[in-house]
């Protein structure tokens, strides 16, 4: 069974998120890591690879700065890696780059994170699921794959839903799926000599761009209530907040 | 010309996120001068389906298909598209619910329009075409500028509100040609969580963390919660010891909410907490140590011991219920 696993790259978790002039993400000083939903579905992978036999590709459209990021996923344990070689600034351009690289190999699981934590959209999955023609679940929480069919569960408003699809198919990954791995000394040491390609960018279809940016307005301070005067508190969510 | 607004139902039934969403297509539809036109796909009643006039649809596409009840991404994706094409569409407007992150991204795909998803207003201006979303687990904002000729919008539930007025759509059935490799994801069971309150829905939220102590401590956060009608939600050492469920788990890892009030009870603040609750309309901190880095996000904050605040905080709910009734 082949995996191909979408990795970006995203400023850690607890980074300061700043713009330089309200036009650009301010890198500087940032720590980047591979976006916590593909490590997972990265993980969930592996699990099935080692279960079922195949290979793990990983994927990532970025320039050379996520080469760090690349050879993580290759210490983690996948077999090869691709990078397009491309400033990932619209989804739609992002998904047409996975999926011309896809379509050089026949694939038969296709997986993504959630979202991504810088961007947010949760959308490449689907794009790049509707560019194949493939079936896609979103939001999966877990993933068997028994001969050419899998039982996937995703998230749902209200609950979860239990589905049946045959390979290949498109996933993007929640947590739950699998708990991440961490890269031991052997990966790391393997994952120096593993093959990563380089490849041009396809052509440059974007269809949107980010041409402003702003922090969120600072909250006013916090209005601190006595606590034992605790009807205040109702008293303000009613008539100041109106909200109840 | 016309904007279209995908109308999800759940079992026939349409929730706020729908006529949010409906709302929304008509102030766009304004902008662009347009009208809307709502798909909707399943069982839902003539008089509900004629009602999303009151938001402000003119024409309603109806889709009856037994074998459409639960959501198949491709097929609905398909129907959306060939809806947008019949109706000359310049816009699809698609909430930000589960259903319409698995379809937002096919539907632009099929109709090359550019997409912005997640956004928290109506388009800013409309030529060019920028629309703001969050960014950056909600650390940032930005305006999205959409090049291509039709524009798709994922609008975030909770973030654009319903305009009701009068009127009544006009309904018409729809057939759109699908075919069986529209059918790749076979729905087997549907699994709904138990709880009163859907947490990704709910208006007001109270949430706890391990400040509580236990899962035997819950008690008060249930019954605050059951007084206000609203949804229990928990940070993430909670879940993974085990003394709540992990689909109550807010935060970066978790589920992401943005009801007008969450209520944080013994929960320190981290960062990766916020990221899932930062768009919450109003958020009230009980924390009993006054440096505790929520209050810095709080609206309101009580400095105090949960086990003796929020006792106090149901009573006094309970009084103001039933001096309102
Ligand atoms: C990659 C990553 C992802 C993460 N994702 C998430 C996520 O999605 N969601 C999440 O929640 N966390 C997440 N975390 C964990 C996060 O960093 C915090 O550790 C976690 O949110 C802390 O949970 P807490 O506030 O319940 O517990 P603590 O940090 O232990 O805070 C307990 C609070 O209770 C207060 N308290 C104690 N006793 C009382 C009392 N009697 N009355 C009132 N207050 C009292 C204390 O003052 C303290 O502020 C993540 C961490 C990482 C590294
Ligand atoms: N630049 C990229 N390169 C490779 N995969 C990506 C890239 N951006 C996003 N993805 C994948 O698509 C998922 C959803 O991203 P997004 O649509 O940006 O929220 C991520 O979790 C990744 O798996």
């Amino acid at each position: 069974m082949k995996f191909l696993v979408c990795i970006s790259n995203v400023p850690d978790t607890t980074s300061r998120i700043t713009f330089t002039d309200n036009k650009a993400f301010n890198a500087s000083g940032v720590q980047f890591i591979i976006n916590p939903y593909d490590e997972i579905a990265l993980t969930r992978a592996l699990e099935l690879k080692e279960a079922l036999g195949g290979t793990v590709t990983v994927i990532n459209v970025g320039g050379a700065t996520t080469e760090p990021n690349i050879r993580k996923a290759l210490a983690i344990g996948a077999d090869d890696a691709i990078r397009v070689n491309a400033e990932p600034t619209d989804a739609y351009f992002v998904a047409t780059q996975i999926a011309e690289a896809a379509k050089k190999n026949s694939y038969d699981v296709i997986l993504t994170g959630r979202e991504s934590i810088d961007y947010n959209g949760a959308q490449v999955a689907p794009m790049l699921a509707e560019l194949l023609g493939l079936p896609c679940v979103t939001v999966a929480t877990k993933l068997d794959i028994a001969g050419s069919e899998a039982t996937v569960e995703r998230e749902i408003d209200g609950g979860k839903e239990v589905l049946s699809v045959k390979t290949p198919f498109v996933l993007s990954a929640q947590k739950g799926m699998a708990e991440p791995r961490i890269p031991n000394m052997r990966g790391i040491m393997s994952a120096r000599t593993k093959p990563l390609q380089v490849m041009e960018p396809a052509g440059d279809a974007r269809l949107t761009e980010s041409v402003y940016y702003e922090q969120p307005p600072a909250k006013q301070a916090v209005k601190l209530i006595d606590p034992n005067n605790v009807e205040e508190l109702v008293n303000l969510l009613h008539n100041e907040a109106k909200i109840i | 010309m016309s904007v279209i607004v995908f109308a999800e139902n759940w079992s026939g039934k349409f929730k706020k996120s729908t006529f949010e969403a409906v709302s929304y297509g008509a102030e766009t539809a304004k902008m662009l001068g347009a009208s809307v036109t709502a798909v909707v796909i399943g069982n839902v009643s003539d008089e509900d389906l004629k009602s999303l006039g009151k938001y402000g649809a003119t024409k309603v596409l109806s889709v009856k298909n037994d074998k459409l009840n639960e959501l198949v991404p491709q097929a609905y994706a398909g129907i959306i598209a060939q809806a947008a094409q019949k109706e000359g569409a310049k816009a699809v407007i698609i909430s930000y619910t589960y259903s319409g992150k698995a379809l937002a991204g096919r539907v632009a795909v099929k109709l090359k329009a550019g997409l912005v998803a997640g956004a928290t207003a109506l388009p800013k201006s409309v030529s060019p075409f920028t629309v703001r979303k969050k960014c950056f687990s909600g650390k940032g904002l930005t305006d999205v500028a959409v090049h291509s000729d039709i524009k798709t919008i994922a609008i975030t539930p909770n973030s654009y509100q319903v305009n009701a007025g009068s009127g009544e759509a006009s309904v018409e059935s729809f057939s759109p040609s699908l075919t069986d490799a529209d059918f790749g994801t076979i729905t087997k069971e549907v699994k709904k969580t138990s709880g009163k309150v859907v947490l990704t829905e709910a208006e007001i939220v109270v949430s706890a963390g391990r400040g509580l102590k236990g899962s035997e401590n819950w008690g008060m956060v249930e019954e605050l919660a059951e007084q206000l009608g609203a949804a229990t939600a928990c940070s993430k050492p909670v879940a993974d010891v085990g003394w709540r469920p992990h689909h109550e788990h807010v935060g970066q890892t978790g589920i992401t909410i943005g009801p007008n009030l969450y209520i944080a009870i013994g929960i320190s603040g981290a960062i990766q907490h916020l990221a899932g609750v930062s768009s919450s309309k109003v958020i009230v901190v009980i924390n009993s140590d006054k440096e505790a880095p929520f209050f810095k996000a709080a609206d309101y904050g009580i400095v105090g011991d949960a086990f003796e605040v929020v006792p106090r905080l149901i009573e006094a709910v309970k009084k103001f219920k039933a001096s309102h009734n």
